[in-house]
């Protein structure tokens, strides 16, 4: 198939940016969205053009490394699907699709579609965790876990950390991602301990980093290649009012 | 040189005890003067880092990805190994230990493997305290699977995402001693030679990926973490920037590369789809708990398949081959990986393939559907269910237990998986050799550590299925914490190491004249072209199966490409800025060079064993023919220079526990 192409090149975060346009054609339906991509680049190199970058590195949706905006979705078209298990049997002949970056204030571009994510990692580094050291541990039988609420617990465990519930947000806001986190841990008896500190440690962060405020929209919800629910988004909630109210549990 | 391996003596149960018990400790006051580098943030990288934090020493650690939580260890889908017996199916330290060594096909350390196996159970306790979602019973105990080559359950999963919900355990852990201070994080560093001061291994160079910036760290020792070096075949399941630099570059600082023609081949990827097709998915070993592998009895059957005429559904019964079953009635579908895939390639070389391609075979679930919709149509009370309910009810089932595998290759194929056979065929996955590394783990460069996937040391010829996960995390969590202190505790003394010293001034400027030196050939052929190129030439030579006139001419071509390379390829952009090319020159390059000394590994070693199968040495039935009398050795490749040929170092394998037998699974 043959497809026009609009993807936002800039060449650094200090630069403006501004859609260049490319036509491919020899497009095959077996092709996953970035292979697409490859072909336009070796195209480009040919030409002796700068290829256009863009984040990737499993091919399998599961490293959460992909991050584009496609025809106005993070990561396309497909309902529970990255960019890179997107496959080209999903476009038409003559379609114009236009690429674009993951766009948030918390996220600057580096280079056309690749974008800076590490406020995702300062968010888990102020508690995304259970504080076990190497070596602490009792028998791992020892502590039993409901079937269900393990199971809810790795539903919420499934974030890639790719940023698309930021992109699709109209307040940029991370409380999806965040919420995953807060609601992994909180659910399980392993991270009860820490479940209020970390709650509060996390949100705090998150509004330092420069996100925006939840206003329901939901759209991360929708846009999530994990299926990521809102419910962790009101369990957080929960979780922060019960962490601050009555409570002697503080991180200031 | 003389290799040693370091084993503690003692009897094999005794060996890590008494080791643990005697190794040199660095004192808590002195563990705070100390750095140490470590590369890489999978399993093994990220769980090393945090765990030597924890224990108070200054950690510096490098990852190319924009985030610690990107690397590969991520995709791997069906389980985690541990000698837990929770089934109380007979599973002991012991048999996990012999399974290894055994599915190894005895080219591994006795020493290693029998640690590896104690410290396994250690590994599940640790990964259920961090919070690692595990699959549970409804008694809420831990449930197992079953993977190839062994008799027992013994694999903790989580769902087909065991390797996600362990690297973020790992990861978070990490996060924490970055928060604390005792772990420095580099993202977006690309690690490009090793520092040597006195002939010990004391810093890195790294290149800065958003400035380009050439960068000098130093620490009193460095621990590689850089995983595996499968996209020497260009087409694996590896992730995409998966590569062999940092690996490669500790070979040209004097370190050695162990067996490195000991590669795996995974028996159920997604079949190749065309010329433009970047990376290979797999699917989960798991699947062959239950799923059946097949190709049609009859020649023109398999024709009209391939033609489009026919379906897998139009093959009766009675026309279909189970060969797993029919060759290895013990272990039937359950069979190693290398067995698996050679069969596979048997039957496709037969002209029984199913894909247009002729380089598939069915992965059936038809059966599993019946047995699984039979039975919980027994729990629900439904008596004499007809077809349909069987069906609906066993479908849901499957789903329960391969639902996300079963979507993964919806999505690829855009054929559904649960009404018509999956098409699979094998490719290239894991690589069982890498840095030879001693007991200690450390290579014979003092001071320079390897673990995980980057070193040769636990599974011999052919890793056995869920013991990839095991290995990392046993590396990181529960070796390298104490085995770095046989080196350590003599460094107690030595003051930080300055990374403005000559060694370091020598190496950065090594790296700047190698990137000089790619950039400015400015030809017209893209790294990704001489990147397939080789790809092709290493999987028609060097795959599956290999004989010695293929290899001969195949080291000839990859030496031509090598030089073609530094002609005519081009690199855009500039050193000074974010460039993915440049990035990719540099690690394909060092591609062409480790291809060489795989080639040249097969060449040597003249028998067939595990992952590694020479044409003339094969049973009159065609299974892998081993000569223990000559090759019962580590083969350890010292790199001496360009156009020199590198020197093979042999470590003598002793057996005291485990008599060699030949491989059965019939």
């Amino acid at each position: 198939m043959k497809l026009t192409l609009k993807v936002w090149r800039q060449e650094n975060a200090n630069k403006k940016g501004s859609f260049s346009t490319y036509q491919l054609d020899d497009v095959s339906e077996h092709m996953s969205f970035l292979e697409m991509l490859d072909v336009l680049n070796e195209q480009l190199i040919e030409k002796k053009e700068m290829p256009i970058s863009f984040d990737h590195d499993c091919r399998e949706g599961i490293c959460g490394a992909c991050s584009m905006v496609i025809n106005g979705q993070p990561h396309g078209p497909m309902g529970g699907t990255t960019t890179c298990q997107l496959h080209m049997r999903h476009f038409k002949n003559g379609d114009t699709i236009v690429i674009e970056p993951f766009r948030a204030k918390a996220f600057p571009v580096v280079r056309d579609l690749v974008v800076d994510r590490s406020a995702f990692d300062r968010i888990i580094q102020v508690g995304g965790f259970v504080s076990v050291n190497t070596g602490q541990a009792q028998d791992a039988n020892s502590i039993p876990v409901e079937k269900d609420v393990a199971s809810q617990a790795f539903d919420a465990a499934t974030c890639i950390g790719c940023g698309a519930c930021v992109a699709a947000c109209p307040n940029a806001s991370a409380m999806l991602f965040t919420s995953a986190k807060v609601s992994h841990l909180g659910i399980l008896p392993q991270g009860q301990v820490e479940a209020k500190r970390r709650v509060q440690a996390m949100v705090k962060q998150m509004d330092e980093e420069g996100f925006g405020n939840c206003s329901n929209v939901t759209a991360c919800e929708a846009e999530c290649p994990k299926g990521i629910s809102v419910e962790n988004i009101a369990r957080m909630n929960r979780a922060y009012i019960g962490s601050v109210l009555g409570s002697e549990t503080s991180v200031s | 040189m003389k290799l040693e391996g370091k084993v503690p003596p003692g009897s094999l149960g005794e060996k890590w005890t008494k080791f643990k018990s005697t190794v040199p400790l660095v004192a808590p006051n002195n563990k705070r003067r100390i750095e140490i580098i470590v590369v890489g943030t999978g399993l093994a990288g990220a769980s090393a880092a945090a765990t030597l934090g924890e224990l108070g020493y200054n950690v510096k650690c490098f990852t190319f990805h924009d985030s610690p939580r990107r690397a590969h260890s991520i995709a791997a889908q069906g389980g985690i190994n541990a000698a837990k017996n929770y089934q109380n199916d007979g599973d002991s330290v012991y048999r996990l230990f012999y399974d290894t060594i055994k599915g190894g096909d005895y080219r591994s350390r006795e020493g290693n493997v029998h640690r590896l196996a104690e410290v396994s159970r250690n590994i599940i306790d640790q990964a259920v305290a961090q919070g690692v979602p595990f699959a549970r019973d409804y008694g809420g105990l831990l449930d197992n699977r079953s993977f190839g080559g062994v008799q027992v359950s013994r694999t903790f999963y989580a769902r087909g995402q065991t390797g996600q919900q362990l690297l973020i355990g790992a990861y978070q852990a990490l996060s924490r001693q970055i928060a604390l201070g005792s772990v420095e994080m580099y993202n977006r560093h690309e690690m490009l030679d090793i520092v040597k001061v006195d002939g010990k291994a004391r810093g890195i160079i790294a290149r800065n990926l958003l400035t380009g910036e050439i960068e000098r760290y130093a620490a009193h020792c460095v621990v590689l973490a850089t995983g595996g070096y499968g996209n020497v075949f260009y087409l694996s399941t590896n992730a995409m920037n998966c590569n062999v630099s940092a690996a490669w570059r500790a070979v040209r600082r004097g370190a050695l590369m162990a067996n490195p023609c000991f590669t795996q081949i995974h028996p159920t990827c997604i079949p190749v789809s065309g010329d433009y097709q970047s990376k290979l998915t797999l699917m989960s070993e798991s699947l062959r708990n239950d799923g059946r592998v097949w190709v049609p009895k009859k020649l023109e059957d398999a024709k009209a398949i391939r033609e489009g005429k026919k379906t897998g559904l139009d093959i009766k019964e009675e026309d279909r081959d189970y060969y797993l079953e029919r060759r290895y009635p013990a272990f039937g579908n359950l069979v190693p990986r290398d067995v698996a895939s050679r069969a596979a390639k048997v039957a496709c070389d037969e002209g029984l393939g199913v894909s247009p391609t002729g380089l598939a075979v069915f992965l059936d679930f038809a059966a599993a559907v019946q047995r699984y919709g039979k039975s919980a149509a027994n729990v629900q009370g439904i008596h004499n269910p007809d077809a349909a309910t069987i069906t609906r009810l066993g479908e849901k089932v499957v789903e329960e237990k391969y639902g996300n595998l079963f979507e993964m290759y919806e999505k690829i194929t855009g054929e559904n998986p649960y009404k018509m056979p999956m098409k699979i065929y094998p490719a290239v996955h894991y690589t069982m050799g890498g840095l030879w590394v001693d007991y200690n783990l450390e290579t014979n460069v003092p001071g320079l550590f390897a673990l995980g996937e980057a070193n040769f040391s636990d599974h011999g010829a052919n890793r056995l299925g869920a013991s990839a996960l095991m290995q990392g995390l046993a590396d990181g969590y529960f070796v390298i914490p104490y085995t770095i202190g046989t080196f350590l505790s003599n460094d107690i003394r030595t003051p930080k190491f300055d990374p403005d010293s000559e060694a370091f001034m020598e190496a950065e400027k090594a790296v700047k004249d190698r990137i000089d030196q790619v950039l400015n050939v400015k030809g017209n052929q893209s790294v990704e072209s001489f990147h397939r190129r080789l790809g092709k030439i290493m999987w028609d030579y060097c795959g599956m199966s290999r004989n010695a006139d293929g290899l001969r001419s195949a080291r000839q071509m990859v030496v031509e490409l090598r030089k073609e390379f530094y002609q005519d390829v081009f690199v855009p952009g500039s050193n000074d800025e974010y460039n993915p090319e440049l990035e990719k020159a540099l690690r394909v390059a060092d591609f062409m060079e480790m291809g060489e000394v795989m080639i040249l590994d097969a060449l040597n070693r003249e028998e067939s064993c595990g992952g590694h199968f020479r044409e003339e040495y094969q049973t009159e039935e065609g299974e892998a023919l081993r000569r223990d009398d000559e090759f019962a050795y580590v083969a350890a490749w010292e790199y001496t220079g360009w156009d020199d040929e590198p020197v093979l170092h042999k470590e003598e394998l002793m057996f005291e526990n485990v008599e060699l037998k030949t491989r059965s699974y019939k």
